[in-house]
């Protein structure tokens, strides 16, 4: 099989490229990464993909299932489709991408598309001009734009500019319970931020963890944040953040909500030793299902694999989920939510112009074909292309699918991730912090004077 | 190199340096490609503003005054200090003994440091990840096991997440220096210890007042290895705790690759990178003035 060339090939050219990265890469072990043969074996593929580099595009992306079976078949599609212009598939585990991808980028090694979350890491590549413009070519083919929710392309626009196609799924941040818990203790899902706080004795008294947190990776902590910035005061305290407004952060509903999370903490609202936890591993997840832990808030992602993984926790209807509740005397409007509004894919402008054509072929077709839908609705969550709910109907997730179709479309705002919406540098300082906040070794005054010292940076 | 230079010379002699001085040229060039040249360039970058994806910018001195007012800085020195010394007198002595014991001649013994070898064949983010699942407070070996004294936030707790990186590292580290160890006592002259026995002294003396003295410039080795080593030490911290919780385990490797590749900051984790490589070569300089000045200096006088 002539593949097999353009592998090893594509495979020297990935290790060429990790030499000067050095022992820091490699310590990102067991993230390594996975080829997907392009053409999936389909014999017509062959031809094209011996023919060189310039006649076939590179594309990474994340490794974690069932998304990622998703993606590969997405790719082997286009190159059925297009045996003379396809597509090569890496994928990589989540945290490790986010390093790689940043660093590839900046050596002049990037695949042709570029897979993200948009916002502050996109308009980085922006600014050092290594992404294209795709503003032309939205207008150009306005059917592509008008598939697609118009609040996905909030991310995906720096100064005005599109630079990135919106792509896969809506990603909101859901409140999860595990029903069986809270028979056991008799008591109803809360419904408000004072609900919690009198919840969390009643399951600690009873041994079931109140929460689920994977806090050694951060960014799961950050989420809890997110939403009681958001139900306290509205998305205008991180909006003035992310506009760089002096101070931001010394908003006084800004360290209310600070301290109402260090409470939960102090409380023991999370699982014992959830600093051990990662979300790399799903460990979070395994615990809201084998009944160790009540509720979790997380993305709307851990959907599939809790159906994938949990037995029958999904299936038997045990899981529960709601948007995140209001907070007495908030200001936030209980309907708004937080997460990814959309994963983004962008052009490397460094890629050959036949790359280039073989991307936006992608873009248009397989990318967002009825297929895609049908398959991202498979995976339990809601795609980013109008009319998706008319497939629920017939998946066995459909009231989750509904359910997350509903926030998306009530929520007045759908606030990005704070750790996308920033510049890598804030993000970095961001999410130190917010581990510091949760360790309780920094105050909330501290949280605020130390990320104070990098708006706008 | 001389030799080609000065002609006065015989030519017998000329010709054998010459090719001696031939004989450096792949080390060296190896040298300059991978140490001097990228020293040179982290130098330049740490004078330099670049967020490791558009242009190079001029910065002066301002990374410098920002890291060297950075309140982390101290901290990530502190921590980088503290896992050198607690993992040098944990592993010294574990590996002093393991290695005279391993010098004995006994079958059992030769087996056993096969099986003591083990640990240093597997990688480190290996190793890390491994522990990482055997640590997990939930679903972990304690957990597994029902033993709820291993039941412990070991990763999210500050003290304990600093020791498991020190046993880690240990555990890691143990069968290589213990090697270097057994290699020394072996070249200890036997003639030595059977003096000391016909005087009388008997195990434990003769391990305090002969193997430890004679593997003087072997400790000298060894711990220059272990410390410089663990002033480099990354992967396997990075994959167990990503210098965490907070930055209880941030030791300056770690920090300078969080700002550089997570913050994008190139210019301060270029001068994180100068002043380790600066603290490096104090290091071992310091440690070669400590036991190197009287090399010339017999140990088997009387021997």
């Amino acid at each position: 099989m002539e593949s097999r060339t353009t592998s090893r090939r594509n495979f020297l050219s990935l290790v060429s490229m990790g030499v000067p990265l050095g022992a820091a890469l490699a310590a990102c072990g067991g993230t390594g990464p996975t080829q997907t043969g392009a053409g999936g074996g389909s014999g017509n593929a062959t031809a094209s993909t011996g023919g060189g580099g310039g006649k076939s595009a590179t594309y990474w992306y994340l490794s974690t299932q069932p998304q990622e079976g998703v993606r590969t078949r997405t790719v082997e599609r286009h190159n059925k489709a297009n045996p003379n212009g396809t597509i090569q598939g890496t994928t990589f585990q989540n945290d490790a991408y986010k390093t790689k991808i940043k660093t590839a980028i900046g050596a002049g090694q990037a695949p042709t598309l570029i897979w993200g979350w948009g916002g502050g890491t996109l308009r980085s590549y922006v600014q050092a001009g290594q992404v294209e413009d795709l503003t032309s070519w939205f207008d150009q083919n306005q059917a592509v734009k008008d598939k697609l929710f118009p609040s996905s392309f909030g991310a995906a626009t720096i100064d005005g500019k599109i630079y990135a196609m919106p792509c896969e799924t809506l990603q909101p941040i859901v409140l999860y319970y595990d029903k069986r818990a809270f028979d056991k203790i008799g008591a109803q899902p809360p419904q408000t931020w004072g609900d919690i706080l009198d919840l969390v004795p009643k399951f600690n008294a009873k041994g079931i963890a109140p929460f689920s947190l994977g806090g050694q990776s951060r960014w799961t902590n950050m989420m809890w944040l997110e939403f009681l910035f958001d139900r306290l005061g509205g998305p205008e305290i991180f909006q003035a953040v992310f506009d760089g407004e002096k101070d931001a952060w010394n908003n006084p509903l800004a360290i209310q909500a600070l301290g109402e999370v260090q409470k939960l903490v102090k409380a023991n609202g999370f699982v014992k030793g959830f600093s051990s936890i990662t979300a790399d591993s799903n460990a979070d997840q395994a615990l809201l299902y084998t009944g160790k832990a009540a509720m979790m808030l997380h993305g709307g992602w851990t959907y599939g694999s809790m159906s994938t993984d949990g037995g029958d926790f999904v299936s038997g209807g045990n899981l529960g989920y709601m948007n995140f509740p209001p907070i007495d005397g908030g200001k936030g409007d209980p309907g708004n939510t937080v997460g990814n509004p959309g994963q983004y894919i962008s052009i490397s402008s460094k890629a050959t112009p036949e790359q280039k054509e073989i991307a936006k072929k992608f873009f248009a077709g397989a990318l967002i074909d009825q297929t895609a839908v049908k398959e991202w609705v498979g995976t339990g969550a809601v795609p980013i292309i109008k009319g998706a709910d008319a497939e629920f109907a017939a998946s066995k997730d459909k009231d989750f699918l509904t359910f997350v179709y509903n926030i998306a479309v009530n929520a007045k705002s759908f606030a990005q991730s704070w750790d996308q919406a920033l510049s890598p540098t804030a993000a970095e300082v961001l999410l130190d912090n917010i581990s510091k906040l949760f360790q309780l070794s920094i105050s909330p005054q501290e949280f605020a004077t130390n990320m104070n010292a990098v708006i706008g940076k | 190199m001389s030799a080609v230079t000065t002609t006065a010379r015989p030519a017998s002699r000329a010709g054998r340096g010459g090719s001696l001085g031939w004989m450096t040229v792949p080390a060296l060039v190896f040298f300059l490609g991978f140490a001097v040249i990228p020293l040179i360039g982290v130098l330049a970058l740490s004078f330099a503003q670049w967020d490791g994806l558009g242009e190079i910018g001029v910065a002066g001195f301002a990374n410098w005054g920002a890291i060297l007012s950075d309140p982390g800085l101290p901290h990530a020195l502190w921590i980088t200090f503290l896992v050198m010394a607690v993992s040098w007198a944990v592993q010294t002595p574990a590996s002093i003994l393991m290695g005279a014991f391993l010098a004995g001649h006994q079958r059992y013994r030769a087996v056993l440091s096969v099986v003591f070898f083990i640990p240093l064949l597997l990688s480190s983010a290996a190793l890390a990840i491994t522990y990482k699942a055997l640590l997990d407070p939930n679903f972990g070996l304690g957990a597994g096991l029902g033993i709820p004294l291993l039941v412990q936030d070991w990763l999210g707790d500050p003290v304990l997440a600093f020791g498991v990186v020190i046993f880690v590292v240990s555990w890691q580290y143990i069968p290589f220096h213990s090697l270097i160890y057994q290699g020394g006592v072996r070249q200890i002259p036997r003639s030595m210890y059977e003096a000391a026995e016909l005087d009388g002294a008997g195990r434990v003396r003769r391990f305090f007042s002969i193997t430890l003295p004679q593997l003087k410039y072997t400790i000298i080795t060894s711990s220059t290895l272990m410390v410089v080593g663990s002033l480099t030490l990354f992967d396997l911290i990075f994959v167990l705790t990503a210098g965490g919780p907070g930055d209880a385990t941030r030791v300056l490797a770690l920090d300078m690759y969080k700002r550089g590749f997570q913050a994008n900051l190139m210019g301060p984790a270029s001068v994180i990178a100068v002043i380790l490589v600066l603290v490096g070569l104090a290091l071992s300089l310091l440690l070669r003035r400590l036991g190197g000045r009287d090399s010339g200096h017999s140990q088997l006088e009387g021997a």
